[in-house]
């Protein structure tokens, strides 16, 4: 038994035309049982800015405290917040200081730019950094997730066919993952607004 | 038991070791420890004739998975520096990143231009002090006023000084190259093509290292990096027509839409009178 299939997750982040997606699935078990439904792992740390968290829960909730806390001393301190990427570099200092006892997270940033030019990351759970132009995934259906979204994913989407591509995406992926899954829930972000939906998806 | 402090002002860097503990626990309980990403990797130096190609793969793994499929391996040290990282991608990035930084406060302490011994020293003692669970290894290149130097440094805190180096899993591949055609006073384009031709046979050979070659050309008048200089694996798979889905095809259980800026609406107004 991985620490990080304990709970089970799986998120997604996608670029589109000026917008990005960002959506994971909502279980919450421990081992095999499921506990909850409706857990949150996508977390608005600014009206442009989100990260998910997957792996053990404990931690994604830990992650997000610490995460929220430092954004706001930015806040109080900058009068302003932050860009995308100085959140990505803060995240990935944070996770590489317990380079040698970590959080068993592994975090997708995704944020709009000042432009509105999309940006998405992933790190790995001692803070590694990977920039797409495409698409990020995380969680224990990794690997399908890996390829539905190479298979359907298409460059410059707008913000409907997004959400279709990343919900499709998502919701093929965790099917093929006992630990997660269990509905969805998808943010798609634009300059002017941040549509939410939740999906429907198999509950078993 | 000492209080955390963890939420009081930010620590001033380091490593901390508080849920050292717990993890510890968790591990005798039965629970793996997740992977690391690795940079799995073929990353080559040669010195030539006026200077030194780096050359790497783009390959990065998380396991048996490929997680990055164009990723960086060559770092930034100073304007006439560069380092290729292997081994756990953390480490080589915020290795070179902190040794990077060193290096910008040493130039303005002492006044000159970064010399590669100066770098090497600060990456060979960093992981020495941390007896090689700092998992980096490094091929070291750059050109300063003694000349053009190449180092392969190793996790636990050894050096190597070379006319041509290979590190990472690929690295018997690249240096077969290297062994059979490296000669001394080579000019920039038979550099080039050695170098590509290692990493090539890294890519092609080793099942950790792949996808596209990335160099950097450091002489003494200038740093050229030409990422992505080779690409042989294109993606051949791509179905033509690709998905289209249909807008309102999956289903949702409930939308929530919030405008992120006000939208005005001027509904009444006179025209401003011209004086």
């Amino acid at each position: 038994m991985s620490i990080t299939s304990y709970n089970g997750s799986a998120l997604i982040a996608m670029v589109g035309k000026n917008c990005f997606a960002i959506a994971s699935d909502r279980r919450l078990g421990v081992n095999f049982q499921t506990i909850a439904c409706d857990f949150q792992r996508i977390f608005k740390i600014h009206d442009k800015l989100y990260i998910g968290l997957s792996g053990l829960a404990t931690d994604v909730q830990t992650m997000h405290q610490r995460l929220q806390f430092r954004h706001k001393l930015y806040q109080l301190r900058e009068e302003r917040n932050m860009r995308p990427e100085t959140f990505a570099s803060l995240v990935s200092a944070i996770l590489y200081e317990k380079r040698f006892g970590p959080y068993f997270c592994e975090p997708i940033i995704a944020g709009l730019n000042d432009d509105g030019t999309p940006f998405i990351c992933t790190t790995d759970l001692i803070g590694a950094k990977q920039l797409a132009k495409d698409f990020v995934v995380s969680g224990t259906a990794s690997e399908s997730l890996y390829g539905a979204c190479e298979s359907m994913y298409k460059p410059d989407l707008g913000p409907d066919e997004l959400f279709e591509v990343i919900s499709q995406a998502l919701l093929a992926s965790v099917d093929r993952d006992c630990i997660s899954g269990w509905g969805g829930i998808v943010h798609v972000v634009t300059p002017d607004q941040v549509i939410t939906k939740t999906l429907k998806g198999r509950m078993d | 038991m000492t209080k955390s402090n963890v939420m009081e002002v930010p620590p001033k860097g380091g490593f901390t070791f508080d849920l050292c503990r717990r993890n510890t626990m968790l591990q005798q309980q039965g629970a793996k420890l997740p992977k690391f990403r690795k940079t799995g990797t073929t990353i080559v130096g040669l010195i030539f004739k006026d200077g030194v190609i780096l050359g790497a793969d783009t390959r990065a793994t998380e396991g048996e998975i490929v997680c990055d499929k164009n990723c960086e391996k060559i770092h930034y040290l100073a304007p006439n520096i560069s380092c290729c990282g292997a081994g756990t991608a953390a480490d080589t990035e915020n290795v070179t990143d902190m040794v990077s930084s060193q290096l910008v406060l040493h130039r303005y302490a002492t006044g000159r231009e970064s010399r590669v011994v100066t770098a090497l020293t600060m990456l060979k003692s960093h992981l020495f002090r941390y007896q090689g669970q700092v998992s980096a290894a490094l091929v070291l290149g750059g050109v300063d006023v003694t000349g053009p130097h190449l180092h392969a440094v190793y996790p636990h805190g050894s050096t190597d000084t070379l006319p041509f180096a290979t590190m990472g899993s690929g690295s018997l591949a690249a240096m077969s190259v290297f062994e059979s055609r490296y000669k001394e006073n080579l000019t920039k384009e038979e550099g080039m093509e050695i170098v590509s031709a290692a990493i090539c046979a890294g890519i092609f050979n080793d099942l950790g290292s792949g996808s596209n070659v990335d160099l950097c050309i450091i002489t003494k008048a200038r740093k050229e990096y030409l990422r992505n200089y080779q690409q042989p694996n294109p993606r051949s798979y791509s179905r033509s027509k690709g998905y289209d889905f249909k807008i309102g095809h999956t289903a949702v259980l409930s939308t929530k839409i919030t405008q992120l800026r006000q939208h005005v609406q001027v509904l009444e107004g006179d025209a401003m009178e011209e004086e």
